[in-house]
């Protein structure tokens, strides 16, 4: 992990960056059909507006989780075991990932290589009022990663760094974290809220319906 | 064909109840097995580890459990999550806000505690919500009490959920299983 290296040690040291951009770079550099879960909250609504095409169209290998708070990664690492040549990406806040820390264990002991997951970290429960989560206090997700054996975490420095760091989630033997010290800007969109349309349309993108 | 015909040679034919659900689970392509270990399910879940048709593993969580299938399922393959009952009563958001309302077909198999001599009074009491919780979800749910019916009541349940888009959840009861005996 000698690559990993040149990231900041800790959450204070990564630059704060903005939501929607970071999430644009992401998709931006996803070639392969990569699957995309998007847990609750801004994180979700940024990955909806991250993903409309210029001529309307959307990109539809992304899931959007409409409750199910912390359920990201979980659902992440079952497409991941399900489609096992395919990447897989979860996308979760701070506050989501918080209640769900286990999870990172399992990926850690699955080994699943297939996988990253992109924390989006403000240290707020933006959605509710901002109030602070433990991420704001002391709690640093990219040091609980390493500790639940997750060795390829990191912290992005900036955006070029964050971009690095994508390009090796998606080509290289993950499970992969990377945390994202973001600002608490607003979304640029909010999902549709249609459930069954959302799982028909991931599942199609997936290649598992036609 | 030997004289003797009786019915524990029946039952000893038919299998056990860990081994009937381990072939339907076989038969039915549900490849995927995630669980919070239980006693009671321990020949089930060491069946299911010793044959390499199945993908199995503990979660931390059972909501976790039901994240992981129900990705999967979308990626095409089925799973399954075992638990017991005081970690099914950790799983009513995650029902209500994925399995549900996005017709993912989440199987389920709760091996019963609280009931028919119970001696923790936390496991009688967390019993009591289950099958309110299934109820008001509208999700199918059967009490598994009989090794003949064992192998119909899975097999065609999980072809329902399946074609329905739609959770089920099998309560194995300690009619069935033997359950966990109050140790002096």
């Amino acid at each position: 992990m000698a690559h990993l290296a040149n990231h900041p040690a800790t959450r204070a040291q990564a630059k704060v960056m903005n939501r929607f951009d970071l999430t644009q770079r992401m998709v931006a550099l996803l070639r392969q059909d990569e699957a995309v879960i998007g847990g609750i909250g801004y994180t979700n609504f940024d990955l909806w507006a991250a993903s409309g095409r210029p001529d309307g169209s959307r990109r539809t290998q992304n899931f959007y989780m409409l409750g199910s708070m912390g359920l990201a990664v979980p659902i992440a690492l079952g497409v991941a075991i399900a489609q096992p040549t395919r990447r897989v990406i979860a996308l979760e806040g701070d506050g989501s990932i918080l209640m769900q820390l286990g999870a990172l264990g399992t990926v850690a002991t699955r080994g699943q290589k297939n996988l990253a997951i992109v924390i989006m970290d403000n240290g707020a429960y933006q959605i509710t009022g901002g109030q602070k989560t433990h991420t704001e206090t002391g709690s640093d997700i990219v040091a609980i990663a390493r500790a639940s054996g997750l060795a390829q975490s990191a912290w992005a420095a900036d955006e070029a760094a964050f971009e690095e760091l994508i390009r090796l989630a998606i080509t290289e033997d993950g499970p992969w974290l990377i945390g994202c010290c973001i600002d608490t800007g607003k979304p640029q969109d909010t999902t549709e809220r249609d459930p069954a349309r959302i799982r028909d349309q991931f599942m199609r993108g997936l290649g598992v319906r036609r | 064909m030997p004289a003797d015909t009786s019915a524990a040679d029946t039952r000893a034919a038919a299998g056990t109840w860990w081994e009937i659900t381990r072939d339907v689970l076989k038969r039915q392509r549900v490849s995927l097995v995630t669980y919070v270990p239980d006693n009671v399910l321990r020949p089930l879940i060491e069946a299911i580890h010793a044959d390499p048709f199945f993908t199995a593993f503990a979660v931390a969580r059972e909501e976790e459990g039901v994240g992981i299938v129900a990705g999967a399922w979308m990626g095409g393959t089925r799973g399954i999550l075992l638990m017991q009952t005081s970690g099914f009563a950790t799983l009513p958001n995650v029902l209500a806000s994925l399995s549900v309302p996005f017709q993912i077909p989440t199987l389920m198999i709760v091996s019963e505690r609280g009931t028919l001599g119970e001696f923790n009074i936390g496991q009688s009491l967390v019993a009591r919500t289950m099958r309110p919780v299934l109820d008001s979800l509208a999700i199918e749910h059967h009490t598994m009490t009989r090794l003949d019916e064992a192998e119909f009541i899975l097999d065609r349940s999980i072809t329902q959920a399946v074609a329905t888009q739609a959770p089920v959840c099998f309560i194995l009861s300690p009619l069935l299983t033997g359950g966990k005996v109050f140790a002096k």
